[in-house]
């Protein structure tokens, strides 16, 4: 029955042609500025390192002054260098990474001087496990050791898109590159690396574009290399000249460590606790040990990464895709009515109520499945102009097949939703009364 | 065939409360052509609505084909009406839409019969009533009579027991008219139940048997007031 209901709504649908109109572009309006914003939502909210989100933690540790101490507040949002490196070499996680942006300048070799000029890229500072907790894929080559970051060995990791610019090709493993005056061997080349957003550093852009150069954070405390991002001090930590020595009470850098069970993830915490414990017994620390473990997502939120009038945008366009229902409801009310001498001749001729309901309903969701086309094409206008707003997340706004799939289901959803109402009143219709004054 | 039995039908409203129908009981045979009468606001087609399942009865009891139609649901009694159950309207209630085939086709629709099953009872139906060649017309392509012989196929189309004519000749000129009644009986000769509603004392003259309707009551003018109420003996 569904294709002679179908047919019956194309038949219905052409004869009413202003009235469909109507209600296709209203429908289609709806969910093209839902379809809109819920891209750019589900963009800037989704799950940037699937499979692995609920196993690799941001670990905050407290130790700042007592003297402003508020019980119940968070602890610093970054971690001293002396804490970090004190947590690395512990190594109590399956994996751990410590690790700031920063900035390098890309020289040509001396025997090569006017290939390029030199450019600066952005760089992180980091340590061994970085790659294989945060699933970067290699085409060439592959990480550091962990001995390399002890030793501060001159290696460093580049994109493929950064090889490619220098050497003009891909296959660079083992070739030597000059950074910021230092020449620097390439021990690996990476893909395709642009977690959105950028969850492992939100202190510097989150949604941008990805770092291209990634060498060992000894490295690049040996050379003094540039650091990007927020520092905070406290105590004399304004004062003193080298905020970022190993003493400097200043608060810096992330650290992540991967726990790949709960009960992990638990003795991690413990083991963290015991250690503002001891730093305390030590001196070092003045509060009480307050100490976070958050997994990505809970990360994410807490960072609040998707801005709020993003959200707002979208609470507004489902209201529009509200209004624009209530208008079809309407439209479609009076569309069912009109046909009330045949819904009496239907029934008559042995078409139950619940038939009529479905040839109705059929008939509302094939409005939605045509508004739904155009609103697919109203929705890629939408991200059009989003792609050239001034906004870090602008060139991430494209839908994707999910978001196609959904945008077909919110259009046909909207539409049988709003074809409920119209389509009992049309099923309640008496027949008795249509034929005799049809 | 057809058994009514004390039915009546009361429609209320807050401030009214009309009685349609009062204790009416006829019983209509196999193979019967009735014609019902009656003045305007009688209760002739209150009568027709409840027969053919498209109103439901207040009180009283009606079996039709054996089967006692009001405990059933609306699925059973819509499902009923298709299979048993033959309408011819005045105004013929043609859908304006549909071409003369999908016309004769929408109570087969209903019965969920195969596509061949369908074209085969369709083109019978259509042959029967001498519009084999226009299938591919729409109503308004057709005149007055035609378009009461499309809605006659489309009432046979299904093979019902009985057909039910509210004033079928009402919108037609003399000579379709006689056309459309030669149709129907046509159809009685062949077995077919007519009971037919109309104010016009010629067509209902050509019924074997009249039923006249006045206030919601029934008197059969044939067999007299006292043979309209169905005997005891019928129910035993």
């Amino acid at each position: 029955m569904f294709g002679y209901y179908f047919d019956l709504a194309l038949r219905s649908l052409k004869r009413n042609r202003g009235l469909t109109a109507l209600m296709i572009v209203a429908i289609a309006f709806g969910v093209g500025a839902s379809m809109t914003t819920l891209t750019v939502l589900h963009v800037l909210s989704g799950d940037p390192i699937p499979g692995k989100s609920d196993k690799l933690f941001y670990v905050q540790l407290d130790p700042r002054r007592a003297n402003s101490f508020k019980p119940g507040e968070e602890p610093a949002d970054q971690m001293t260098r002396l804490d970090s490196e004190s947590l690395l070499h512990a190594a109590r996680g399956d994996k751990q990474a410590m690790m700031t942006g920063g900035r390098a300048a890309i020289e040509p070799d001396r025997g090569g001087v006017g290939r390029f000029l030199p450019f600066d890229v952005d760089s992180r500072w980091t340590s061994a496990d970085f790659f294989s907790m945060f699933d970067v894929p290699f085409v060439a080559g592959g990480p550091w050791s962990a001995i390399e970051d002890q030793r501060a060995t001159r290696v460093v990791v580049i994109t493929q898109a950064l090889a490619q610019k220098v050497f003009g090709t891909a296959e660079v493993v083992g070739r030597p590159m000059r950074v910021e005056g230092t020449e620097m061997r390439v021990v690996g080349v990476i893909g395709d690396f642009r977690p959105v957003p950028h969850f492992y550093d939100l202190n510097t852009d989150d949604f941008g574009l990805g770092d291209q150069l990634f060498a060992p954070f000894s490295v690049a405390m040996e050379l003094k290399l540039h650091s990007n991002g927020s520092m905070n001090c406290w105590g004399d930590g304004d004062a003193i000249p080298d905020q970022r020595a190993l003493g400097a009470p200043c608060d810096w850098i992330q650290f992540w460590v991967e726990a790949d069970t709960a009960a992990k993830a638990s003795t991690y915490s413990d083991f963290l606790v015991s250690y503002s414990e001891d730093q305390a017994k030590a001196g070092r620390f003045e509060r009480p040990p307050n100490v976070r473990m958050r997994d990505v997502s809970e990360y994410l939120d807490f960072k609040k990464v998707v801005p709020n009038d993003v959200k707002l945008q979208t609470w507004i366009a489902l209201g529009f895709l509200l209004v624009c229902l209530v208008n079809t409801v309407g439209l479609l009310l009076t569309k069912f009515l009109r046909r009330s001498g045949e819904i009496g001749v239907r029934r008559a001729l042995g078409a139950s109520r619940r038939e009529i309901f479905v040839q109705l309903l059929v008939e509302s969701g094939t409005i939605g499945l045509v508004g739904g086309a155009l609103g697919l094409g109203l929705a890629w206008l939408g991200l059009f102009a989003v792609r050239h707003q001034p906004t870090s997340y602008a060139d991430l706004a494209h839908l994707d097949l999910p978001m196609l799939a959904v945008t077909f289901t919110l259009a046909i959803v909207s539409s049988l939703f709003a074809g409920m109402l119209p389509a009992w009143r049309g099923c309640q219709v008496s027949p008795a009364i249509q034929l005799k004054s049809h | 065939m057809f058994r009514m039995k004390d039915v009546s039908k009361v429609y209320r409203t807050e401030m009214v409360e009309t009685h349609a129908l009062r204790d009416l009981t006829l019983e209509v045979r196999e193979g019967e052509f009735v014609a019902v009468t009656g003045p305007s606001g009688s209760g002739k087609t209150t009568f027709l609505n409840i027969a053919g399942l498209l109103e439901e009865l207040t009180r009283g009891e009606y079996s039709l084909d054996g089967v006692d139609v009001k405990s059933l649901d609306d699925r059973a009694r819509s499902h009923l009406r298709n299979e048993k159950i033959g309408f011819v309207f005045q105004s013929f209630n043609l859908i304006p839409d549909l071409d003369v085939y999908d016309n004769v086709d929408v109570p087969l629709r209903y019965r969920k019969l195969s596509r061949a099953d369908r074209k085969k009872r369709i083109e019978k139906a259509l042959e029967r009533v001498g519009l084999a060649s226009r299938v591919k017309h729409f109503p308004a392509e057709l005149s007055g009579g035609q378009q009461q012989r499309v809605a006659i196929a489309r009432a046979i189309a299904g093979d019902p027991k009985m057909l039910l004519a509210d004033e079928p000749t009402g919108n037609l000129d003399s000579a379709m008219a006689r056309e459309v009644m030669q149709l129907l009986e046509d159809l009685n000769a062949q077995g077919t139940v007519v009971l037919l509603v109309t104010h016009d004392p010629e067509i209902a003259a050509r019924a074997q048997r009249n039923v006249h309707i006045v206030d919601g009551h029934a008197t059969d003018l044939d067999r007299g007031p006292s043979l309209v109420k169905v005997p005891a003996a019928v129910h035993a």
